[in-house]
């Protein structure tokens, strides 16, 4: 077995050319016709939500007493409501709510499922048990029913809604960061960064969160179409965003006994929340298949059906 | 039982000792898995002890103990001197720069995500060995140039290499703390046969520069003989026979290794047809409920009813050589004699 050593790999096999991971999506997601169209809907959500109130052709509470259930028109595309307000512009102010308490909310329940998810999947046993039996607490309630109790202990209102939302969706990322972290955690490159003296928080943070991220940035996606719909619900119920500030699902409620007279009032701000639930769910399973076919969350089905 | 060769040895040239170590993993219902059942070695400054057996013999734990990275049962793991069978976490970080470990399949050892530079540095950043990125790159470049890789490889991902570039990856991970000793765990077993012989090339080339010491665990018969200064075999969590490469190859005095090597082909064509070939029947018998008495006896041909009844001690075949086997040389030279009978 005496070999003399060639000092060197350096004429090993050719590697593999280099294609990063984000090239890889990119160019699957490029395929995805649908996925591209829900794209395309989030960057109009997103510059709505930034520039909204500039791009508005009329101010949100602007009443126009002699103009009152307008129907589409050239001056209305969206017709006006009740009050002779302009649709059209509410239904782009509230973008920035919706995206907000989207953001907002899902930031708070990724922030704290993960770490609750990141915990108990590494230490397991007992922390694992006393964490998770916790989030399979809140998860047994229904999400409207826990939201709604949350807003009726802290009071309403769009901070409220916001937290409410985020602590309803927490356990399903804290379950879903628990199973990911709980295979990655079996993996031998684990074991080599404990030899080499990482302490444990080293790597959670360096060596497991990386390799959990693909599922997560699936659940979020996913999540955010959920939250804004949930605030939809609780703001028609009256218990997020309130009025006279402009929200989908208010006007929605607002246009609700109008519906044979003055249809535009509440089918925009339904669409508009369609339309961004769809394109969040289609961007999300696309994502889920080009970055981990395997992760199928059901969570998320069954909690919301 | 006894620490191996400890007599010639003075604490000062033992880089680890192990003493009579125990590593049980409960697994349920109330079993538990002897994985290590009472293993007691010594590896020496500057000396590759080879450590050999089938999977499931307890050697890849008995590695991981020396870093603390299993829960030692019973027994204690001395390294440069000091007890560390007991040490708090806070404590076991500076052991596991003294131990660094080379892991089997470099393709998992390696965290995908990261580029090899940063996994290399990894030891560097969790000791604070060198503490501005510049220095600790420039401490990566050198680590790669020492293990045959370019330094402008430290910015690749796992997935861009060979199996044998990723394997001087973790070589040079492990040496990135300067440690003393390195539990080499299977190094080569995962690589084709031409890389394996480069990598053996290459860890001898880094002993010899480096005055480094090795507990170079294997199941490849040859790959220890090649590597090793001493060598230990293992069965079933315990050590049957140890000694040098020379006295084991030549002259084992235990059943188990005289099998063992009785199964491995020879190159030459003359000795090759003087080859008798022992077989031995069964498996491995499970860990849960290792046999009474020798561990070996269920599978020994020279088995005899006193077998069960006694644990045999390692006793000394001649000086550095030694075996546990109640019946001495005498079981093998039977064994010899059944096999000659069987083919001849």
């Amino acid at each position: 077995m005496s070999v003399t050593e060639p000092n060197a790999e350096h004429a090993g096999p050719a590697p593999t050319p280099h294609v990063s991971e984000r090239g890889r999506v990119w160019a699957a997601l490029r395929r995805n016709k649908p996925a591209l169209a829900g794209l395309f809907i989030l960057a109009v959500l997103v510059v709505a939500g930034a520039l909204g109130p500039l791009l508005a052709p009329y101010g949100i509470n602007e009443v126009d007493a002699d103009h009152l259930f307008q129907g589409p028109s050239r001056d209305h595309p969206f017709g006006t409501d009740d009050a002779g307000r302009d649709v059209f512009s509410r239904v782009l102010v509230a973008a920035r709510v919706s995206l907000l308490v989207g953001l907002v909310s899902v930031g708070i329940a990724l922030l704290v499922g993960v770490t609750i998810g990141l915990v108990a999947g590494y230490y397991r046993g007992v922390v694992d048990n006393v964490l998770m039996r916790c989030m399979d607490v809140l998860f047994a309630f229904p999400v409207l029913l826990l939201a709604v109790a949350i807003v009726a202990v802290l009071g309403r209102g769009l901070v409220t809604a916001m937290v409410a939302i985020g602590v309803v969706y927490t356990p399903i990322f804290a379950r879903v960061t628990r199973a990911s972290v709980l295979s990655v955690r079996e993996q031998v490159f684990v074991t080599a960064a404990v030899s080499t003296g990482a302490s444990d928080w080293r790597i959670m943070r360096r060596h497991v969160l990386p390799n959990i991220a693909a599922p997560l940035i699936v659940q979020t996606s996913l999540s955010l179409a959920f939250a804004i719909l949930s605030e939809a619900a609780l703001s028609f119920l009256g218990l997020g965003i309130q009025p006279p500030q402009p929200s989908w699902g208010r006007m929605l409620y607002d246009g609700r006994g109008y519906v044979q007279d003055a249809w535009w009032m509440g089918l925009f701000p339904g669409l508009a929340i369609f339309l961004v639930v769809l394109a969040f769910n289609i961007v999300g399973d696309a994502l889920r298949d080009v970055l981990d076919p395997r992760q199928l969350t059901k969570d998320e089905a069954r909690r919301t059906a | 039982m006894t620490t191996t060769g400890s007599t010639e040895s003075t604490a000062t040239d033992v880089v680890a000792r192990v003493t009579d170590l125990r590593v049980h993993f409960p697994v349920g219902r109330g079993s538990v898995v002897h994985a290590v059942d009472g293993v007691s070695l010594d590896v020496r400054r500057g000396e590759t002890l080879g450590l050999v057996g089938e999977s499931g013999s307890g050697k890849s734990t008995t590695g991981l103990a020396l870093l603390r990275l299993v829960h030692v049962t019973s027994g204690t793991v001395e390294v440069a001197g000091q007890d560390v069978t007991t040490w708090s976490r806070r404590q076991v970080k500076p052991l596991r720069r003294r131990v660094a470990m080379v892991f089997q399949d470099p393709s998992a050892s390696l965290d995908p995500r990261l580029t090899i530079g940063a996994s290399i540095a990894e030891p560097l950043a969790v000791h604070g060995l060198r503490g501005s990125k510049a220095e600790r790159r420039e401490r990566v470049g050198e680590l790669l140039d020492l293990v045959g890789l370019r330094p402008d490889m430290a910015d690749r991902h796992p997935h861009e290499m060979s199996g044998g570039q990723r394997q001087r990856v973790g070589i040079a991970r492990a040496l990135a703390g300067e440690p003393d000793l390195l539990v080499l765990d299977e190094p080569i077993a995962s690589l084709d046969l031409s890389v394996q012989a480069q990598i053996m090339n290459l860890l001898r080339r880094l002993q010899e520069e480096l005055g480094l010491t090795y507990l170079f665990i294997s199941h490849d018969l040859a790959a220890v003989e090649h590597m090793s200064d001493r060598v230990a075999v293992m069965y079933l969590g315990r050590i049957v026979e140890t000694g040098t490469p020379e006295q084991i190859y030549r002259n084992p005095a235990h059943p188990y290794t005289a099998a063992l090597l009785s199964a491995v082909p020879t190159a030459d064509p003359a000795r090759e047809r003087e080859r008798r070939r022992i077989t031995l029947h069964g498996d491995i018998p499970s860990p849960v409920d290792p046999p009474s008495g020798c561990r070996f006896r269920t599978r020994c041909p020279a088995a005899r009813p006193d077998c069960a009844e006694k644990d045999p001690d390692l006793y000394q075949v001649e000086e550095g050589h030694r075996a546990a086997c109640l019946y001495k040389v005498e079981a093998v030279r039977e064994m010899r004699a059944g096999a000659d009978r069987a083919t001849g």
